[in-house]
C-alpha cells in the first residue's frame, strides 16, 4: 500500500468512526472522548479541546482536551460579540492569526500560543453555536493544508451534531420535569379542592360528621386491596369524598332531621345522588367515573337500589365500591335514629347482603383488609384509627371475618359448579 | 483488562503492551498507565506492538497522549515490535519525529 493511499484510508476511517459515534453511542461523555481520540488521531494532532457552548450566561466549557496545561481555563465565558464572529465563520476552520482579534484569545493569548494552537473550528448547527474545537500543531510539523481542514471540519461537524442532540435532550427532559411538577401542584390543588368539598358536606350534616372522608378512605382501603395502580386507588378516594356532594343543595333540616323522615322528606334527599353527578359532571377530573360514583352509589346489585334501580353488570365498579364504603361507615357510626351497631352485627350484615346489595369480591376486599390488619401482616392501621381500637379489636372479630370470608368463597361460583 | 500483564519493568525502562486495547476506548488506561510509570520516574518507555495488528485513530491519539506526558518529563519513548504497516502510518502520520521505531525486544 502507496503512503498516501494508507495516510487516507486512516483519516477517512476516523471520519466514518466518528459518524457511528454520534449516531449511536448513548453515553455522551464517552462519545466525546472517543470522538477526541479520533479527530486527534486522524491527522496526528498533538493537542486541542473540544468545548461545548452554552448561550445562557455565554459559558465555555472544555469537555476534552489534551495537552493544553493546567493553565488552561476547563470553564469560561467568552463575549457576545465573539458569538457573532464565530456564527459569521460557518464552520470554517479559523487561524489563530484571525483568531487573536476576539476577546476571548485576547484573554488567553499567552496560552494559546504557547501551545500552539493553529485552528479554531466553530461548531455550528442549525445556526447555533454550540461548541469550538481547537487544535494545535500535527505530529509531523507540517501545516493543516486544504484537505486536511476540510477532514477536521467534517469531523467536527459531526461532533457538532452529537452535542446539539445533548442539548435538546436535555432541553426535553428539564421540560418533562417541569410537566410533571406542575402536574403534581396541580393534583395537589385538585386533592385539597376535594377535601375542602368533603368538608363542606360533612359540616352540614352535624350527625355524620366526617363521613365523606370516612367514606373517601374506605373506598381507598377496599381499592388498595384489589392492588390497583395508585392513581386509580387515587381515583376511587375522590369518588368516596364527593359521593355525597348532592347534599349540598338539599334542605339542612332533612339531612339533620333526628328523626326518621316522611316519603316527601326522603324523596327529597333521594335526589342527592343525581343531582351530585350533575355538579361533579362539568367539573375535570384527574381520574374517570367520580360523577358516575356520586350517581350510583345507593344502586344495589339485586336492582333494588336508586336512581335508577341498575342491577349488578349495569353499575359502575367504582358506584359499587363506594356504596360499600357507604353502608359500612353507615353502620360503624352512630346516626340520628340509630346508634352504631357492634362490629359482629356490621360483618354479618355484609355477609349476608353480599351479591344482593354489595359486590361478593368487595366484601372480600374489605374484610380481608381489616383482617390483614389485626393479625399484624399487614403494618397499615387505617381500619383501627376510623373505627376506634377498641371496636375493631372486639374478641369475635378475627373468626368471624375468617368465616365471612370462607363463606363467600363457598358461595362463589366455582363451587356452585362443582356441586352440579 | 487487566494490566497487570500489559506493564513490565525492565530495570528503568517501563515496557507496555499496546495490545488490542489501543484502538478502543479503554486505551485510555494504556495512556494513564504510562503517564503513571513516568510519574513515578521511569526514564524510558517503551511500547511494544508485539500483539498489535493495525493502529486506528484512536490509538495514535492514546499514543500521542504517551509521547505528550514524555517529553514533558523528559522520558524517552520507543516503539518496538512494530510491523510494516504500522511502521510506515507512525512515519507519514509523523510519530517518529517523536518516538524512535527499535528492534524487537526479543
Ligand atoms: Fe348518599
Ligand atoms: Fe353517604
Amino acid at each position: 500500500m502507496s503512503e498516501p493511499q494508507q495516510k487516507l484510508i486512516h483519516t477517512f476511517s476516523a471520519l466514518a468512526d466518528i459518524g457511528q459515534e454520534v449516531a449511536h453511542k448513548y453515553n455522551f461523555h464517552e462519545m466525546i472522548r472517543t470522538s477526541f481520540h479520533l479527530l486527534l488521531g486522524s491527522l496526528a494532532i498533538m493537542r486541542g479541546g473540544i468545548a461545548r457552548y452554552s448561550r445562557l450566561g455565554n459559558e465555555l466549557n472544555f469537555l476534552a482536551v489534551r495537552g493544553l496545561g493546567d493553565d488552561f481555563p476547563v470553564s469560561t465565558s467568552i463575549d457576545p460579540a465573539d458569538e457573532l464572529e464565530f456564527l459569521s465563520a460557518g464552520m470554517s476552520p479559523i487561524e489563530l492569526s484571525q483568531a487573536k482579534m476576539l476577546i476571548f484569545f485576547q484573554q488567553y493569548q499567552p496560552i494559546v500560543e504557547k501551545k500552539g494552537i493553529e485552528l479554531i473550528i466553530p461548531m455550528i448547527v442549525h445556526d447555533e453555536l454550540v461548541g469550538l474545537v481547537m487544535l494545535g500543531e500535527k505530529a509531523s510539523g507540517e501545516p493543516f493544508n486544504s484537505a486536511d481542514r476540510a477532514i477536521v471540519q467534517a469531523m467536527a461537524r459531526h461532533i457538532g451534531v452529537g452535542i446539539y442532540q445533548r442539548n435538546l435532550m436535555m432541553e426535553l427532559e428539564r421540560k418533562a420535569e417541569q410537566n410533571r411538577r406542575m402536574y403534581e401542584e396541580m393534583r395537589l390543588t385538585y386533592a385539597d379542592t376535594v377535601k375542602s368539598f368533603a368538608a363542606a358536606i360533612d359540616y352540614k350534616d352535624k350527625y355524620t360528621e366526617g363521613h365523606s372522608v370516612r367514606v373517601g378512605k374506605y373506598s381507598e382501603l377496599i381499592a388498595r386491596q384489589l392492588d390497583w395502580s395508585d392513581e386509580r386507588i387515587e381515583g376511587v378516594a375522590v369518588a368516596g369524598y364527593l359521593h355525597d356532594v348532592g347534599k349540598l343543595t338539599v334542605e339542612r333540616n332533612i339531612i339533620n332531621s333526628p328523626q326518621r323522615i316522611d316519603a316527601k322528606e326522603s324523596a327529597e334527599l333521594n335526589k342527592h345522588p343525581a343531582v351530585g353527578y350533575e355538579i361533579l359532571l362539568p367539573i375535570h377530573h384527574p381520574y374517570t367515573d367520580v360523577p358516575l360514583a356520586a350517581k350510583y352509589h345507593h344502586e344495589r346489585l339485586d336492582g333494588r337500589g336508586y336512581p335508577d334501580g341498575l342491577s349488578d353488570n349495569e353499575i359502575p365498579y367504582i358506584a359499587k365500591i363506594v356504596a360499600l364504603a357507604d353502608s359500612f361507615d353507615a353502620m360503624t357510626t352512630n346516626r340520628p335514629y340509630k346508634a352504631r351497631r357492634p362490629a359482629n352485627e356490621v360483618v354479618e350484615d355484609l355477609q349476608r347482603n353480599s351479591g344482593k346489595q354489595f359486590a361478593p369480591e368487595l366484601v372480600t376486599a374489605l374484610c380481608e383488609g381489616m383482617l390483614s390488619e389485626l393479625e399484624g401482616t399487614s403494618k397499615d392501621r387505617s381500619f383501627r384509627k376510623l373505627l376506634g381500637r377498641e371496636y375493631m379489636e372486639a374478641s369475635e372479630m378475627v373468626p368471624m371475618l375468617k368465616d365471612i370470608l370462607n363463606g363467600i368463597n363457598a358461595t362463589g361460583p366455582l363451587t356452585l359448579i362443582a356441586s352440579h | 483488562m487487566n494490566l497487570e500483564n500489559h506493564v513490565r519493568l525492565d530495570g528503568n525502562t517501563a515496557v507496555v503492551y499496546a495490545n488490542e486495547y489501543l484502538n478502543k476506548i479503554m486505551g485510555e488506561r494504556i495512556e494513564r498507565e504510562c503517564r503513571d510509570r513516568i510519574a513515578s520516574g521511569c526514564s524510558r518507555l517503551m511500547v511494544s506492538f508485539r500483539d498489535t495488528e493495525i493502529v486506528n485513530s484512536i490509538g495514535i491519539s492514546i499514543l500521542l497522549g504517551v509521547i505528550d506526558a514524555a517529553s514533558d518529563a523528559d522520558t524517552e519513548v520507543l516503539f518496538t515490535d512494530v510491523n510494516d504497516d504500522i511502521a510506515h502510518l507512525f512515519e507519514t502520520l509523523g510519530l517518529t519525529r517523536h518516538a524512535q521505531i527499535v528492534a524487537s525486544l526479543n
